[in-house]
């Protein structure tokens, strides 16, 4: 008999936006304040198995068509690229740079090249995650 | 901060601290799952919210700092914890656990033989 899973998809949909915006939310506030790019993805990530387990892998693969391999690749390049750039500045590998930028509506607001790191950072972990779930889910 | 928003405080979070232990004697003599979940998920679910509410006040009051996580965590457990319980409760319905033997009232079984007869009756 095919039971009816109404309840958990109904707050499923509404939870995984809380998720993933508190995600966000961490992944910003790593600089001054606890948080960063591995717990970031880590939250990301358990969203995305929220809803996994909410709905089917087959429905899954419909909203997010995204090899996962790719996605821990793209965030281990754009870490590698960050370390690598600080080169052609003259100064040693994986150096990062700080200032403060006007930006058009969040006014002056501290930038700091370690958050394109981070970024790397977070792209593996929900790659990753998400990859060690998925193949784990499909073999019968 | 002022002596009677102290004194209110602290009440709050006794009583959130009693609902948590409330929780856990229900937990504990009640005697079977579905009592227990019945337990487990509502008072556990207003002990922390009460428990919640009164730090958001305190740091609020105290340091004028207003935390958008707290709020954001009140209404995440609010949203979680009985769906929680239901699934739980559901999972062991499925699997056969037994009802308390004094059970009177079962309507999910007449309501899942009605389903399997209509089905029947379709085919």
């Amino acid at each position: 008999m095919k039971v009816n899973d109404m309840i958990l998809q109904t707050v499923t949909t509404l939870l995984s936006f809380i998720i993933l915006i508190f995600s966000v939310y961490l992944f910003f506030a790593g600089h001054y304040t606890p948080g960063g790019g591995f717990i970031g993805g880590l939250m990301t990530s358990s969203a995305l198995v929220l809803i996994l387990l909410a709905f089917d892998l087959k429905t899954f693969k419909k909203i997010f068509p995204i090899n996962f391999l790719t996605v821990a690749a793209t965030g281990l390049l754009i870490s590698i690229l960050t370390g690598v750039a600080a080169l052609f500045f003259d100064v040693p590998y994986l150096t990062h740079t700080f200032d403060y930028v006007e930006l058009p509506i969040l006014g002056e607001t501290a930038l700091t090249s370690t958050l394109i790191f981070d970024l790397g950072v977070y792209l593996v972990v929900v790659g990753v995650a998400m990859t060690i779930i998925q193949t784990i889910g499909e073999s019968e | 901060m002022t002596e009677t928003i102290s004194i209110f405080i602290g009440v709050i979070v006794l009583l959130g601290a009693l609902l948590s232990l409330i929780t856990t004697f229900g937990l504990i003599r009640l005697p079977d799952v579905y009592c227990r979940s019945h337990a487990a998920s509502k008072s556990a679910t207003l002990g922390v919210l009460f428990v919640l509410v009164a730090a958001l006040l305190y740091f609020w009051i105290k340091d004028g700092f207003f935390s958008a996580r707290l709020v954001l965590g009140i209404i995440f457990v609010f949203i979680t914890s009985p769906v929680a319980g239901h699934l739980i409760s559901r999972a062991a319905y499925y699997t056969n656990v037994p009802l308390w033997d004094k059970t009177v009232q079962d309507d999910l079984k007449t309501k899942n033989k009605q389903k399997i007869v209509k089905e029947i009756k379709n085919s």
